[in-house]
């Protein structure tokens, strides 16, 4: 295992503190780490699975947007935020391996180090209102 | 590689009678190749002697600075070879993410705070910002990373290219538990693990005892507890707690140090910090 940058690090502890869902890919949109909340989501738990390929973990759930019309893992906010290193913000409808449909919120926004480091992204999932 | 601790205290200078064993001046080491490479970790208080010693053969010095709290910097204004133009000195150190290390630097080395500027002095020193991944000098390889310590702060990887490699690691300021609700996590997932990872010697923060860390979590520095299960996780042969609080005096440090060794099965050494020790490391 590469050894992690230690604002991706922080990034893990402070997500380690919160309850909402978050997600953490590194560069290639590989997903090195994600919080208990989004265990739900993801149907699986960080501490059986640790990371995950970007195919292995965009398969644990399905999302459409707000018209019904499915959207493919690389269109995804994280994906997204990975590919154009651009904050992203985004209605979904997904179903994680819970079963559950859930309308969700995402925001997701590119990790950059000092010296314009490029480490990877963020996610974090709201229960959309209404 | 010969490895001196010229200065050991953390956050403050503290001279007096009741530190004089463990040492009152600030953090500074000095790495000496058998080559003549000379490495200077920090510029703390305990810079000022070491300065001194420096005019027989030098001809060129690197200062590798952690950060730039005050007593980490605060002697170099006292540092000889800036003011003697026949040895050659490079400073490394980070920037911010908005200000070169230059500048930062002459935040200090200015008016009100200093009276000679960076740029005035006799011998100004050449600057090299870090991180820096992989940089040779002279007989030595440094590795450098972010570690986690508020404000830019990096920890230091030094090896000898000679011989069988011996390798130093260099974490002062440093609180790898920061946020976690059990500590450790894999080395991989650990602030400083690849810097210290099967290190001969690892220099590390040991500020605070188990009851301060809980009072100061966030302040950047490390327990006793946790030093000692950071230096277990990296597989380290040795650990010299480093950095003492203040607070903490000599017959305190005898006793938290001896009760922590004699509590824990190690399977590592643990040779306290004291000023003016010297590790040979081959």
């Amino acid at each position: 295992m590469f050894p992690k940058e230690i604002e991706v690090i922080l990034a893990r502890h402070l997500a380690s503190c919160l309850a909402m869902p978050i997600l953490i890919v590194d560069p290639t949109g590989d997903l090195v780490f994600y919080n208990e909340p989004a265990e739900a989501i993801l149907g699986r738990r960080f501490e059986e699975t640790g990371a995950m390929t970007m195919s292995e973990w965009a398969a644990t759930f399905t999302a459409k947007d707000e018209a019904g019309a499915p959207v493919p893992p690389e269109a995804r906010a994280i994906a997204i935020a990975v590919a154009q290193r651009q904050p992203v913000h985004r209605n979904y409808w997904i179903r994680g391996a819970d079963g559950v449909l859930r309308h969700i919120e995402v925001t997701a926004f590119p990790l950059i180090g000092q010296a314009d480091r490029f480490l990877g992204a963020v996610a974090i999932f709201w229960e959309a209102a209404g | 590689m010969i490895v001196t601790l010229w200065g050991t205290r953390g956050s403050l200078a503290t001279p007096g009678p009741e530190t004089v064993r463990y040492g009152g001046n600030t953090a500074c080491v000095e790495v000496r190749g058998a080559d003549g490479t000379v490495l200077v970790l920090d510029a703390g208080t305990g810079i000022r002697r070491l300065g001194t010693t420096l005019f027989s053969g030098a001809r060129r010095i690197d200062l590798l600075l952690t950060h730039l709290h005050m007593d980490h910097v605060q002697g170099l204004g006292f540092f000889a070879p800036l003011f003697n133009p026949a040895i050659e000195v490079h400073m490394w150190g980070p920037a911010s993410t908005t200000l070169s290390l230059e500048a930062r630097l002459a935040r200090y080395l200015s008016p009100p705070l200093f009276p000679v500027r960076l740029r005035e002095l006799p011998n100004p020193p050449i600057i090299h910002e870090v991180p820096c991944s992989d940089c040779d000098i002279g007989e030595f390889r440094v590795i450098s990373t972010l570690v986690c310590h508020p404000g830019p702060t990096v920890g230091y990887r030094i090896t000898d290219r000679n011989g069988a490699g011996a390798t130093l690691t260099y974490l002062p300021d440093h609180e790898p538990a920061l946020g976690l609700r059990e500590f450790p996590l894999s080395l991989d997932w650990t602030s400083g693990g690849a810097l210290a990872a099967g290190a001969d010697l690892l220099i590390h923060d040991t500020q605070f005892t188990d009851q301060e860390y809980d009072a100061h979590v966030g302040w950047g520095h490390s327990s006793l507890k946790q030093a000692l299960t950071f230096a277990a996780l990296a597989g380290v042969k040795r650990l010299v707690p480093f950095h003492y609080d203040p607070a903490h005096h000599d017959d305190a440090l005898d006793q938290r140090l001896a009760e922590a060794v004699k509590a824990e099965k190690l399977p590592f050494a643990v040779t306290p910090a004291t000023e003016g020790a010297t590790f040979e490391l081959a």
